[in-house]
């Protein structure tokens, strides 16, 4: 990467870089990776950033125990594999992760519900980073908690490792519809709106003169085919993750290049079927109806 | 008398909105572009800030790199910002192998030249042609002009630090780009600077077409 650094007269890890570099990201695909062979081929297939990771959310389900933040060595690696922006993930809560994670040079931090928590009661102070963070939400509530201590980027959670879509349409529904019921509401009535949603009234008093968050919303947590990109997209998200849904399919060099299009061409139904062709087989879904309570990853988060 | 321009902006991926909304409110028509036949109908192009690599693919994969060149060599006035700036580059430095571009500016652009997130940063530079003082330039990842044609005019450059006089912002002709994202600040001016080269290139063109239609007639 680039051997030049700058020490120019000017301010780093300002709110304007930290949502700004989430706007880049708009329209693309983020996609889970845990090799830097996996790396390079999400960067082929057009891939926006790369999230490095252990285990991708499939198998931290199958194999159970605590999910921590990735091996440096590995973080490295990828860092090294591809040009691209490179997230990584740290704990809920757990701020040691985060640091060290901006030390080895990520370029965006996901405080993800994916690993283990770290903390019941408090989310990582964000604000006081360099790196940015993104966070899941599951409703415009959490969203906005997310936001006050620092989120540059929102995901809707979803239910991660299902394959499953159902969840994740169901939490960017939820933020969209909580933005548009603030966006009818009379000034006056946005304090008691604060209160139900749990939420600073600066930052719902924004949102109700914005119309949509004062940062970027990407959708996560069970997109596993090129159509369920494109409904996510049609139904307000600005982006996609995609976690399991490309190396645990049959195919996933042709699957995760297809998934790109259709996240570009989500209002075209003839580009989505064309790259939906020939795809192989999906991964394999868990029916999030019969995951117990326990097992799911969306409660994580306060 | 002149139309009002229709400035197409390629919507593939990247921070397209913040470019389509700051548009209109310098005169122009702001439209997306994805496919050849949108981009047949505009009368100049913004390339966005985004992931370069990202863009190039789609737009080799969509079928849109070729009219993209053709619209270039024909003089279409292009705007790129940050992404943008990579797209229209002839030469590319740090950028995976197989990386294509439009190109049309006869520069050599290095790819997240400033270092990785954690350094991307906010300055003031000063623009060639805009006036009213420097322009708060919002730095993301962002590339640097390494080297620059014969026929190629710097705009801007940073000023102090170990990046001080590097080259953030060009021209050439009909292409402008820049390292920075104008789209992020609410300051029209870089904006303001390319809608005026488009207007000058249709009144030119409308020039050009009385020309020949008296010289057929």
């Amino acid at each position: 990467m680039a051997e030049h650094r700058t020490t120019v007269p000017s301010t780093t890890g300002t709110e304007a870089v930290k949502r700004g570099m989430a706007e880049q990201l708009k329209g693309g695909v983020i996609m889970d990776v845990v090799t830097p062979e996996q790396a390079r081929i999400a960067e082929d297939a057009g891939a926006v950033a790369v999230m490095a990771l252990e285990r991708v959310p499939a198998d931290i389900r199958a194999q159970g125990g605590i999910a921590r933040m990735s091996d440096p060595d590995m973080v490295q690696g990828i860092v090294d594999a591809v040009s691209i922006p490179v997230m990584a993930k740290a704990r809920i809560g757990h701020f040691v992760e985060a640091q060290v994670l901006q030390a080895l040079g990520v370029d965006y931090i996901d405080e993800s519900e994916v690993l283990t928590p770290a903390d019941e009661a408090h989310h990582i102070a964000k604000s006081e980073f360099t790196v940015p963070f993104v966070c899941g939400a599951t409703d415009l509530g959490e969203a906005l908690r997310r936001i006050a201590e620092g989120a540059a980027m929102i995901r809707s959670k979803g239910e991660a490792g299902t394959g499953n879509v159902v969840e994740a349409v169901r939490h960017v529904r939820a933020i969209r519809a909580g933005i548009r019921r603030l966006t009818t509401l009379d000034p006056t009535e946005l304090f008691v709106a604060a209160k139900e949603l749990r939420a600073p009234y600066d930052l719902v008093a924004e949102v109700a003169r914005l119309g949509k968050l004062p940062v970027v919303l990407f959708t996560a947590g069970g997109i596993a085919t090129p159509a369920d990109a494109a409904m996510m997209v049609q139904l307000g998200a600005e982006g996609v993750f995609v976690g399991s849904g490309i190396f645990k399919s049959g195919d996933p060099v042709q699957r995760a290049a297809a998934i790109v299009q259709a996240t570009t061409f989500f209002d075209d139904p003839d580009v989505i079927a064309k790259v939906s062709r020939g795809l192989g087989e999906p991964m394999v879904g868990i029916d999030v109806a019969v995951l117990p309570e326990s097992e799911r990853y969306a409660t994580r988060g306060w | 008398m002149s139309r009002k321009p229709v400035v197409g902006v390629l919507a593939l991926q990247g921070d397209v909105r913040e470019h389509l909304a700051t548009l209109p409110g310098l005169g122009a028509e702001a439209v997306t572009v994805r496919r050849p036949e949108e981009l047949a109908g505009v009368d100049a192009l913004v390339v966005p800030g985004g992931e370069s690599t990202t863009m190039a693919k789609l737009a080799a994969r969509s079928g849109l790199l070729g009219p993209l060149r053709d619209a270039v060599a024909g003089g279409l006035p292009v705007y790129g910002s940050c992404a943008g700036m990579v797209m229209l580059a002839d030469r590319l430095l740090d950028a995976p192998a197989d990386q294509v571009t439009v190109g049309g500016l006869d520069v050599t652009v290095r790819r997240n030249a400033f270092g990785r997130q954690v350094d991307s940063f906010e300055s003031q530079v000063e623009v060639d042609g805009v006036a009213g003082g420097p322009v708060h330039a919002v730095f993301i990842r962002a590339p640097w002009v390494e080297q620059a044609g014969e026929g190629v005019q710097v705009l801007g450059r940073v000023v102090g630090g170990s990046a001080d006089g590097r080259i953030v912002a060009v021209r050439q002709g009909n292409l402008v780009a820049t390292s920075f994202h104008p789209e992020l600040t609410g300051d029209r001016r870089v904006h303001a600077l390319f809608v005026d080269i488009v207007r000058r290139h249709l009144a030119e063109q409308a020039g050009v077409d009385a020309g020949n239609e008296r010289g057929t007639s």
